[in-house]
Formats: structure tokens, C-alpha cells, sequence
């Protein structure tokens, strides 16, 4: 495993895999009365969030005091960041109060990749969401739910779960997967290209022309400009948020238009293959990207995909921090057992 | 009367020959030539060495007044001699901005009390680089630093009646508009060229598209008015061939080309190290090659450093934070040698042409870009083209380390350069 996990883009097969099974061993844990596994005692884990992400930062909170590291949350408003402090200074203070890791949400894309190479700091950095580059751990539990819903039967046949099973040691391959909205803002889109490609899957970008990059075509994936053209052929469906500062900056007419054509409604869900999910990274735009009837549907994986993030990003510190020993150990092993 | 012989210099390239200067001027140009009382000589032994006249930059950012603590007139003209230059045109956008015969004037004389280069103030198109109010011009031309080119670079004079009418009022004195091209709704928040790279990296993109249009319109625009119009820092193919176009027409377009432009490409964005950061962006390989090919084929006039230092914070950050541009003075000549000369795109002759003649002729500037010849006035640089070198920003002469190029082994360095007789830089160091 590597020292930093900065983009979904340099994770292989056999280390997304790696994560992917550790996180289905985090989850057990997750069921347990008592949620808690010695694994980082006495590690220390910075959250340097320079960007609101309640939803992110108690997630990484969660699965770092989940493995028993001491967590210190550092929001940049507010603090000397506001005041002008720079990333470095910032950088070498966490240093000196003895961060094994730094987990970065940046408003500037390559941030992350800046803190892990440019000598500040000696820990581990997790990409937390880098501007409108990569956010390599919501990417991680994307494919966790993915392939505890679709993931085929141990021959690699076209048999689904019904309902989430545990994927252990399986990848993606041959499912279709349909990415719909605003990709050319979103890091969440960028990363699942690189991790869903990766683990086998066939990935189709729908979004308006306006909306996606220009140098897409170089992306390990199909783009498509229909969004019901593509619906009866994929295994999952996931809708990304639209940002309200998008919507007045001629991306498209209005947002009425927008979710005539871009929205995921019921009548759009219905041509879904039966084994089909939904999916969002959250939070939803109800009635913009996603109507409420399918946000409240069961098929729709939304809630049960922060769930996983805690044991994906568990699964992370662990792999980056916890070095060689195993995640859970005999003792807790017995212990679950009785 | 100081004598200096330089023997066996290859005058741009060519066959190695002897030259005498005396005092300010060229005396003599021959084989085997001797000095008459050779106690009072300087003799420098040049052989394998090109001898060219003293490189013109038509694009240096020397940022005084206003930020001293990057660069100052006295710093930059001392990089610039290093290199190789014997003038340079300093860009308006100090602060305050020099849009006034004063802050013109006040940057000549600086120039003229360094005593490195010969500092050419360029004056500001309109009131503070805002684009909106025409600056005293003609007061600038006035004024003792005489200024012909006018440039609101780092910004785009984007009002086309704005730009239209500087390029008709400047032919009163044989002016010249240099534009930044960059439409800037187009660039709002650029961050790195627009192509496969940014769109991987999340940086938002500045397309080729932004700079040409304009372009595009300028040309048309110069042509309409009857005016000259140079094109700064031209950064891609499509560029290249718009100015193609224009200059097939017959119309007074220039352009220039900055060594990085030449050599870099976006690639090196994947890095996120602000060092490559610069406006406008590196482009693609393909672009680069086009560049190359149109410097050589003389589509491209000259080339022009675009020297814009930076204070080390405003470097070490994220890519977001950081300010754009590069220093460029103390190693352009060697990046031509290595992308144009080295690779046969052009000799050394073509050299003198893209780096002296042409800019010192689009600039109007006297003195400078002349032939090696006697009775011209000793401006002059001298360049050991077999030398080999890692750029090591610690020894620069330049207040600012921002250089692309560091750890990079580049050809060439200039051993010698000469203003007016009087060496600036001998065995490769300031004097």
C-alpha cells in the first residue's frame, strides 16, 4: 500500500481491491455493540478541512476514533487560515504537533498532492476533495456499494444480490455504470472514472456538452448527451449534485430544463434493469438532479452509501497507518464469535 | 581609451574572425587582427565561441516600482546581462503603473544608473492597465525614455473601440501596440491551458480559443487603421496561423515567442508545483512544435523572455494560490540554443535575427540590433555554444528564483557580453 492516498488514478487493481475487502472487514465491526477496534491507539489523524464538509469530516472522524486514533479536527474558517496563514505554514504546524496523518479538503485542486510532495509534512495525506480534481474515498465507497449490490456470483456470472451482500474479493467487471450531471465541476465523477475503470466496469458520463470537459474523449470511459438512451443498459445510476452557483452561469437555461432532461424521475427509473441502483454522493438537490420519489425509493443507496464511507475510510487509515498487522485481531476475532 | 580585441569569435556563426573595439564602437573587423600598443589591450580568446550582437528583449517584467521585493531595475538589467542582453523593455505593469511620462521617466533613469543594460520603458495603452480611459501616450513618447511600444500586458486591451483607437493614434509617432491576447470571459479563473490535462487535473481551463480570437480581431483591427500591432507571448498553433495569415496579407503584424513556450508544455502541470504556472498557460506539445517551426520560418519575429519574477511565497503554495510567470533572462539564449539551434531549426545567424535584430527593429530601438560591423556601436554578446550546464537558480543574478528550468542541463552560456565597449559580464560573471 502506499504512503498517500491523493488520487483514485493510482490505486491498481490489487490495492483497490485490498481497501475494498479491509472496509467489508471494517463494516463487521460497525455491527458490533461496541464499535471500536485498538488498531491506531496513540496515532494521531488531522482533519484539515479548508472547505465546509460536515458530512465528510465526521465521516473521517468516525472511522479514525473507530480505530482508536486521537482526532483533531482543523477548519480553516476561522482560524489563522482566514487570517492569510499559508498551506505551508499551516502544513508545518501540524508537523510539529505530530500528525501521522493530515486528511486535506481543499477548495484548490492539488492541494493534497502538494502537502504529500512538497517536504512539509512527513505523514500520510488522504485526499479528502481537492477543488475539481479527485475525491478518491467517496470513489472507494461508490465502488463498496456497487459491488455489494451488483458484484457477480463467484464465477463471474450475471447473478445480482438481492440487496446488499458482501462483495469480498470481487471487482466490477463487465458492470455498467452511468455517471449523470455535472461532471466538469465534480471530483467525485473524476474519481470514479479512474477507480470504477480499474475494477472492470464500464463507465458512461451523461451530461449537457457544457458540462463536460474539453479533453474528456481522453477519458477511459463513454459520453453520452442522452440521458434515456443509456438508462435500460445500466447497472447503476448515479446522479451527481448540480451546484446552485452553476445555475446562473449559462451552464444550462434553467433548472426546470435541466431536470426535464438531465433529472432522474420515476418514469426514468422504471426503465432500470430490475437489479439497478441508484446512487448519489449527497447532498441532494431534490427535484433538481433527483426527484423525492426516487431519492425515497429502496432503491436508491444514498444513506446506505455514508454508511460505507465510514468502513471505506477506516479501511484507508488503517492500510496508510496501521502498517502490517492485522485489522482485527484474533482476540476480536473470538470475541465476535461468542 | 579602453581597447578590447576579441580574436577568433565566430561572427554570428560564421567563420572565425578578430574584432577590435574601441572605447564605445566597433573599430575593426578582420583576420589576424593585432592592437597597435597591446599593453592597453584586453584580449579575449574566443576561439570556438559565436560572437552576437547584444540580445534585445522585447518583453521583461523589472517590476520597479512598486515590487522591489521580486526585482529591481538594478537586479533585472544584472540577470539580463547575464544572459546575454544589452536592452531590454521593461512592462508597464508596475505599481504605480507606468502610465505617466513620470513613472516612465523614473524607470529610464534607473536603467541608466544601473549601467548593466539599456532599460526601454514601455508605457501603459490605458490608465491603469483597466482598459477603459487611454493613458498620455503621446506625453510618454515626449518624455525622455521616448517610448514606442505600448502594452497594457497582463491584461488584455479587450474593448475593441479602446484598441482601435491607441493603434491609430500611436502611427503619430511610429508607436506600436503590444497586445496580451487573452479574452478574458473566456479566461475567468483560468488556471492552466484547456485541453486533455486540465480536464484530468480539475484546473480550470484557458483556451487556445481566448488568445486567438483576439488575435484575430487585431490583426484585422491593425489592418483597418493602417498601424503596427505586435503580438506578445504567442502560445499556440492556431495563433501561429492567423499571424500567418495577417502577414501573407501584407499587414504590419509582429509577434513574439518566449523560450518556455518553446520547450515546455502542460504535462508538467501534473506536477501541481506553481513553478509552471504562468500566463499565458503551456500549451501542448503540439503547440510547441508549432512554435519552433514558426520562429524559424520567420512567421515569428522574435523571442521575448516574458522575465516575471516572483517572491519565493508567492511560488510555494497550491497551484490556485500562486502567482504566474517565470523568470526567463539568464537562461532564454540557452533554451533557443537547445530547442532551435541544437535541433537545426535555426543557425546562429537566425539567432542574432529573433533575438536582436528583429526585436530592436519592432521596438525602434537605436544602437541596438545592429550588424557586427565596424563603426556600429560594441553591443555585443558572446556565447560558448559547447558549454554544458545544470540551471541552478542559487547563483542567479535576478532577486527571483522562479525558474521552470531548475535541476534541467541546458547548452550554452554566454562568457561575455558588452554595452556600448564597456564588458558587463566577463568570463561568465557580472563585472
Amino acid at each position: 500500500m502506499k504512503r498517500h492516498l491523493i488520487s483514485a488514478a493510482d490505486l491498481t487493481h490489487d490495492d483497490a481491491l485490498l481497501i475494498l475487502d479491509t472496509a467489508e472487514e471494517m463494516a463487521r465491526v460497525a455491527n458490533r455493540p461496541i464499535k471500536k477496534l485498538p488498531t491506531l491507539r496513540g496515532r494521531t489523524v488531522v482533519n484539515l478541512f479548508f472547505e465546509d464538509s460536515t458530512r465528510t469530516r465526521i465521516s473521517f472522524e468516525a472511522a479514525a476514533k473507530r480505530l482508536s486514533a486521537d482526532v483533531i479536527n482543523f477548519s480553516a474558517k476561522g482560524s489563522s487560515v482566514s487570517k492569510g496563514e499559508s498551506l505551508k505554514d499551516t502544513a508545518l504546524t501540524l508537523e510539529a504537533m505530530g500528525a501521522d496523518a493530515v486528511v486535506i479538503r481543499h477548495h484548490a485542486s492539488g492541494a493534497p498532492h502538494r502537502l504529500a510532495t512538497s517536504g512539509w509534512i512527513k505523514g500520510s495525506v488522504v485526499n479528502a476533495g481537492d477543488g475539481t480534481h479527485e475525491h478518491p474515498t467517496q470513489a472507494l465507497l461508490d465502488a463498496f456499494t456497487m459491488r455489494r449490490h451488483l458484484a457477480g456470483a463467484p464465477d463471474g456470472g450475471p447473478t445480482y444480490h438481492q440487496g446488499p451482500g458482501d462483495g469480498t474479493g470481487r471487482d466490477l467487471a463487465g458492470r455498467r455504470i452511468t455517471i449523470v450531471g455535472d461532471v466538469l465541476h465534480s471530483r467525485v465523477a473524476r474519481s470514479n472514472v479512474h477507480l470504477l475503470g480499474t475494477l472492470g466496469a464500464h463507465v458512461t458520463l451523461v451530461a449537457p456538452p457544457t458540462l463536460l470537459p474539453i479533453g474528456v474523449e481522453s477519458w477511459p470511459c463513454e459520453v453520452s448527451y442522452d440521458l434515456d438512451s443509456v438508462l435500460a443498459k445500466s447497472d447503476a445510476v448515479m446522479m451527481l449534485r448540480v451546484q446552485s452557483e452553476r445555475m446562473n452561469a449559462a451552464f444550462f437555461p434553467t433548472e426546470r430544463e435541466y431536470a426535464r432532461r438531465y433529472g432522474l424521475d420515476a418514469a426514468r427509473m422504471a426503465v432500470l434493469p430490475e437489479h439497478a441502483i441508484v446512487m448519489h454522493p449527497g447532498p441532494m438537490n431534490r427535484g433538481m438532479e433527483i426527484t423525492a420519489e426516487v431519492a425515497d425509493s429502496g432503491r436508491c443507496t444514498a444513506v446506505e452509501q455514508v454508511g460505507n464511507g465510514v468502513s471505506v475510510r477506516m479501511a484507508v487509515l488503517y492500510l496508510l497507518l496501521g502498517g502490517n498487522e492485522p485489522a482485527i485481531t484474533t482476540e476480536n476475532r473470538t470475541e465476535e464469535t461468542k | 581609451m579602453s581597447k578590447i580585441l576579441i580574436r577568433g569569435a565566430k561572427l554570428l556563426g560564421a567563420e572565425p574572425q578578430d574584432v577590435l573595439i574601441v572605447d564605445e564602437a566597433i573599430t575593426a573587423v578582420g583576420s589576424d587582427l593585432t592592437v597597435s600598443s597591446a599593453e592597453s589591450a584586453t584580449v579575449i580568446e574566443a576561439d570556438g565561441q559565436i560572437l552576437l550582437p547584444g540580445l534585445v528583449d522585447l518583453h521583461t517584467h523589472l517590476r520597479e516600482p512598486g515590487r522591489e521585493d521580486s526585482e529591481t531595475v538594478l537586479t533585472g538589467t544584472r540577470a539580463a546581462a547575464i544572459g546575454g542582453y544589452t536592452a531590454v523593455h521593461a512592462m508597464a505593469n508596475t505599481f504605480p503603473v507606468a502610465d505617466t511620462a513620470g513613472v516612465v521617466e523614473q524607470v529610464w533613469r534607473l536603467g541608466k544608473e544601473s549601467g548593466y543594460c539599456d532599460v526601454q520603458p514601455v508605457g501603459a495603452v490605458t490608465v491603469g492597465l483597466e482598459g477603459k480611459k487611454l493613458a498620455e501616450l503621446g506625453a510618454m513618447h515626449d518624455s525622455a525614455a521616448g517610448v514606442r511600444v505600448f502594452s497594457d500586458d497582463g491584461k488584455c486591451v479587450d474593448d475593441a473601440v479602446i484598441m482601435r483607437r491607441a493603434l491609430e493614434y500611436v502611427k503619430a509617432f511610429d508607436g506600436v501596440i503590444a497586445q496580451h491576447a487573452q479574452e478574458p470571459r473566456l479566461t475567468e479563473g483560468a488556471q492552466m491551458n484547456e485541453g486533455i490535462v486540465s480536464a484530468e487535473l480539475g484546473l480550470r481551463g484557458w483556451p487556445a480559443v481566448a488568445e486567438e480570437s483576439i488575435i484575430a480581431r487585431d490583426v484585422l483591427l491593425a489592418a483597418h487603421v493602417g498601424s503596427r500591432v505586435h503580438i506578445c507571448h504567442l502560445s499556440t498553433a492556431g495563433s501561429v496561423e492567423l499571424v500567418r495569415w495577417a502577414k501573407s496579407k501584407g499587414w504590419n503584424v509582429t509577434a513574439e515567442v518566449t523560450p518556455h513556450h518553446l520547450l515546455l508544455t502542460d504535462e508538467l502541470v501534473r506536477s501541481y508545483n506553481p513553478v509552471y504556472k504562468v500566463n499565458p498557460p503551456l500549451r501542448t506539445e503540439a503547440d510547441a512544435i508549432a512554435l519552433r517551426e514558426a520562429l524559424a520560418d520567420g512567421t515569428i519575429d522574435c523571442v521575448a523572455t516574458d522575465h516575471a519574477p516572483h517572491p519565493h511565497e508567492d511560488k510555494d503554495c497550491e497551484w490556485a494560490a500562486a502567482a504566474m510567470g517565470m523568470v526567463g533572462l539568464e537562461t532564454a539564449l540557452s533554451v533557443v540554443q537547445h530547442t532551435m539551434v541544437d535541433t537545426g531549426l535555426l543557425d546562429w545567424a537566425g539567432v542574432a535575427d529573433r533575438m536582436s535584430f528583429r526585436p530592436a527593429a519592432i521596438g525602434r530601438l537605436p544602437g541596438h540590433g545592429r550588424p557586427i560591423a565596424v563603426g556600429e556601436p560594441a553591443n555585443l554578446a558572446l556565447v560558448d555554444p559547447a558549454y554544458r550546464g545544470v540551471v541552478n537558480p542559487v547563483g542567479f543574478a535576478s532577486r527571483s528564483r522562479n525558474t521552470p528550468y531548475e535541476g534541467l542541463e541546458l547548452p550554452g552560456r554566454v562568457t561575455a557580453t558588452f554595452l556600448r565597449g564597456k564588458a558587463t559580464v566577463m568570463d561568465g560573471k557580472l563585472t
